[in-house]
């Protein structure tokens, strides 16, 4: 079973390469991106029904990668996974249906199809994977496609931005989760995501752990104060924004949240910070989502302020809440979808998405207009949605928890969702006395494709249906997590009058808008005014550009552009480091003996004096001529030590290098210029001496140091078995291949450094020093 | 361009270079039990292809390799790779060797391990840097004459 899953994470690869690869009509395109996200989806209910995994029990396989260091790929696919797993095929279905019918025509559809494809890729594998390096490797790796994704309208500089910003910020994020796992694995003694849960350490290093996990988590998720980037990245397609912000990205940490949650809810960091980031940021979310115009950054705070719910929820971590958060992850999926898809009809029909110039459409767009009231209604928590079902769970569990605080909050920022999600609505298809009647947009009176309408339609009724007869998905999210039902009529108590009194209060903040936005405006100006509220997107924006100038200054110190001083100062720490290391252990001295034969004698003399005369030459080529011959001279010393493979290495390397200098020299005036060096001839001279006794000094002591058997002399007696005499090369070919490997794509790159290099300073002023 | 010709080194490079170039294979075939190898064998090719550079120039440099310098570090990274694969696919582990006896009748028995074909992937990547580097650095062009 889990091999079918390994070969569709594959397949999701290897169709995104033929995604761009080939230049496919954008019907069979649409199709074939459909292909690995459907048998996704079937893998996913077929696993459902047919394992233990309703039970509690989880699909399990090994896949070793690097275990030395206890990196695997192992797969745990458990009951919450396979919802994340359903929800991202199921959500990627509808998404990738409805971009064949919304990317323009002149926009071929494979780049964006291949990008969309690895990205559920990577989030399938995030949430199937059981050890916590495949775990970061996929986090990081939904941060990387996500930034594509969102920077996909490359031409725009916003869009750039937008993906910049919202990379930097996760990716940042991704590090603390990395250290965060790291030190968490070490504390359970495991890098397996199941086993830490199960060990669940305690500690002050478990706290500080979880303290940068939570960094992560906050970062993916778009919680308060690193919400900024979520409506940034409101630059990329509507498509992409469904994606991101419903199903996949930024449930990424709600999923670590609910995973981890068992475990270390009891911790003394969880509950207090996650619970109040959670809320912080469903409230601000909530509020500046209602002072929107723009239908899409009216979804995108409100996807913050949902966010923030469902982070506080699996904060408070109780069996029940978890339960109601498991829920909610799967209304919002399907409503915030749905509802960014419909505002994607509407901007392709209407040409514009500000609610303020949009009137009537409703008639027009009927189809739209009732997926759209479907999704909001769920978002709103209107029965018989699932929305309802899971907020009414949520409600119930936070009152049999004692968790008034909590529900207090949640409660009112629950009004304001019920207003933006009115206000959505109505911003969308309502019919506005004062506003002139939407025509279309260049599109023409057209009516939307089916491929427009059909799949938000799709994800709504969805909701409805799981919202009818929530038995099924309860099932499933109770083998998640434990300790609650879903019902549609939980009888008459105190959360189902809190429902009632939200959505009146909300339907109050909608009728009341005007009074409302009057409200919003002074209180931001109060706001701004009076108390100066530091904005954290300000924040961001100065830490960017602080970083910045700091690098720029540092790099203007460091890089100031003459080759002696960088010379010197690579040579002098290179020298100095080990230098005072040895000083400082005692600068004890315990050589090789010092013997050499007559031949060396002669040898040593010749690369003495050829050294000598390249300080001394004034010439260039003659410079670089005496350089040769101290090479040759060394070869020379290779073969008087029987090392036939490097002497003969080295004399061709000097005869290519002599060549090229002198190319190289062409471009330069004939004799080195006079004129004031900017170091000292004496501190040159200094350098040098320090350069060649370190090396010498150091030969002599290492060669004496030795207490292991070295490893080569090994090789030579295991050269004949691996079909070779000639050690040298079975080192470079077998033993030690994997180097080679190394080096001769380090030497490709190399060329095509020089390549670009020298075509670079082909410039019209001509050859530069 | 040239950069300076002289007869004798024009007349010379006709036996020097085919020379070099043979004798850089010869080189590479025997490397793995005399000295030799890949690396050797590239270099010297790579200096067959100097002496071909400072008689004819740039141009017949680039008349003499069948295809471009990129193509050729290109292939030879490829070779090396699909040959370190290779031992994943015969069930060893990476990079494992494994060799092939042709009997070439009277002219001897030809040895071809995995380790030969790596070794000519080293090659075509040194060959190709040198190749490289003399057509980027020695294109005199702008360069004080």
């Amino acid at each position: 079973m889990t091999s079918w899953f390994v070969f569709i994470i594959v397949g999701h690869g290897l169709v995104a390469i033929a995604l761009a690869l080939m230049g496919l009509k954008r019907r069979v395109a649409v199709l074939l991106a459909a292909a690995p996200l459907g048998a996704m989806f079937l893998w996913a209910i077929t696993a459902t029904v047919t394992g233990n995994v309703l039970d509690g029990g989880a699909l399990v396989a090994y896949l070793e990668w690097l275990p030395a260091l206890g990196v695997s790929l192992s797969l745990r696919i458990d009951a919450l996974s396979l919802i994340f797993l359903s929800l991202i095929a199921g959500v990627g279905l509808a998404i990738v249906a409805f971009s064949g019918g919304y990317m323009k025509k002149a926009d071929p559809p494979g780049r964006f199809l291949a990008l969309l494809l690895l990205f559920a890729a990577a989030m399938s594998g995030l949430v199937a994977v059981d050890n916590v390096f495949g775990l970061f490797v996929f986090w990081e790796l939904t941060t990387v496609t996500s930034f594509l994704l969102i920077g996909y309208d490359d031409r725009k500089g916003s869009a750039r931005a937008a993906a910049f910003q919202a990379m930097l910020t996760t990716g940042l994020g991704g590090l603390a989760l990395l250290a965060g796992l790291v030190l968490l694995s070490h504390a359970a003694g495991t890098t397996s995501v199941a086993g830490i849960i199960a060990a669940s350490p305690t500690g002050g290093v478990v706290t500080a752990a979880l303290g940068l996990v939570l960094v992560g988590v906050f970062t993916k998720s778009a919680q308060f104060p690193f919400h900024f980037w979520l409506p940034g990245a409101m630059a990329a397609p509507t498509p992409v924004s469904a994606y991101l912000h419903s199903a996949t990205m930024v449930k990424a940490g709600i999923f670590l949240l609910i995973r981890l949650a068992p475990g270390f809810a009891g911790d003394p960091i969880w509950v207090p910070l996650v619970v109040s980031v959670g809320l912080v940021t469903m409230v601000i979310g909530a509020w500046r989502a209602l002072r929107q115009t723009d239908l899409k950054l009216l979804l995108a705070h409100g996807t913050v302020s949902q966010l923030g719910l469902m982070t506080a929820l699996a904060g408070i971590g109780s069996p029940a809440v978890l339960h109601a958060a498991v829920a909610m992850v799967v209304a919002h999926a399907l409503f915030k979808s749905a509802l960014f898809l419909t505002m994607g009809t509407v901007d392709s029909a209407a040409g514009t998405r500000d609610l303020r110039l949009l009137s009537g459409l409703g008639r027009r767009l009927p189809v739209a207009a009732i997926a759209g009231g479907l999704a909001a209604a769920s978002m709103a928590g209107i029965a018989p949605l699932f929305g309802f079902v899971a907020k009414e769970a949520a409600f119930a569990a936070l009152i049999e928890d004692d968790r008034w605080t909590a529900m207090g909050v949640i409660a009112v920022a629950s009004i304001a969702t019920v207003g933006y999600a009115l206000r959505f609505w109505w911003g969308a298809f309502g019919a506005k006395p004062l506003v002139l009647e939407s025509t279309s947009g260049e599109e023409g009176s057209t009516r939307p494709t089916a491929g427009l309408v059909i799949p938000p339609l799709v994800l709504a009724a969805i909701g409805l249906v799981f919202g009818a007869a929530p038995g099924g998905v309860d099932r499933l999210v109770s083998a998640a997590a434990p300790g609650g039902k879903l019902v549609l009529w939980p009888g008459w108590n105190l959360a189902l009058a809190l429902s009632g009194l939200v959505l009146a209060a909300g339907l109050l903040v909608h009728v009341q808008r005007e009074f409302v936005s009057r409200f919003q405006r002074s209180a931001a100006r109060w706001a701004h005014e009076r108390v100066g509220m530091p904005s954290t997107e300000r924040g961001y924006e100065s830490a960017v550009s602080g970083l910045n100038r700091f690098a720029d200054r540092v790099t203007g110190i460091v890089q100031n552009g003459s080759l002696p001083i960088y010379l010197a100062i690579i040579l002098s720490v290179t020298v100095g480091v080990p230098a005072g290391a040895w000083a400082i252990s005692g600068g004890g001295w315990q050589g090789s003996p010092w013997a050499f034969s007559a031949a060396e004698a002669v040898l040593a003399v010749f690369v003495a004096v050829a050294a000598i005369a390249v300080t001394r030459s004034q010439s260039r080529l003659a410079a670089v001529l005496l350089l040769g011959a101290v090479g040759y001279a060394v070869a020379g010393l290779f073969v008087v030590y029987g090392a036939p493979d490097l002497a003969l290495t080295l004399l061709l390397v000097e005869t290519i290098t002599v060549a090229i200098f002198a190319f190289v020299l062409m471009r330069l005036p004939r004799r080195f210029e006079v004129r004031k060096w900017r170091i000292r001839g004496w501190v040159r001279g200094t350098v040098a001496l320090g350069v060649g006794v370190f090396v010498a000094a150091g030969t002599l002591i290492a060669a004496a140091q030795r207490t292991a058997r070295p490893v080569s002399e090994q090789y030579a007696d295991l050269a004949p078995g691996a079909g070779g005499t000639n050690v040298v090369n079975v080192i470079l070919t077998d033993f030690r291949a994997l180097d080679t490997l190394g080096e001769i794509t380090v030497v490709g790159i190399a060329a095509l450094g020089v390549a670009a290099l020298v075509a670079g300073l082909r410039s019209p002023t001509g050859g530069r020093t | 361009m040239k950069i300076r010709s002289s007869h004798f080194l024009e007349t010379g490079s006709r036996t020097i270079v085919p020379t070099l170039l043979v004798v850089s294979v010869f080189l590479l075939v025997v490397g793995h039990n005399a000295p030799g190898g890949g690396f050797v064998g590239g270099l010297l090719a790579g200096s067959g292809l100097l002496v071909v550079f400072l008689t004819g120039g740039g141009r017949a440099v680039e008349d003499l390799l069948p295809v471009r310098p990129a193509t050729l570090i290109g292939s030879g990274i490829a070779l090396a790779m699909t040959t370190a694969l290779g031992g994943l696919a015969f069930g060893g582990s990476l990079l494992s060797s494994g060799k092939l006896d042709i009997d070439l009748g009277w002219v001897g028995k030809l040895e071809v391990g995995s380790a030969l074909i790596f070794d000519s992937g080293v090659y075509l990547v040194v060959t190709g840097l040198v190749a490289t580097v003399l057509l980027r650095l020695g294109d005199t062009e702008g360069a004080r004459r």
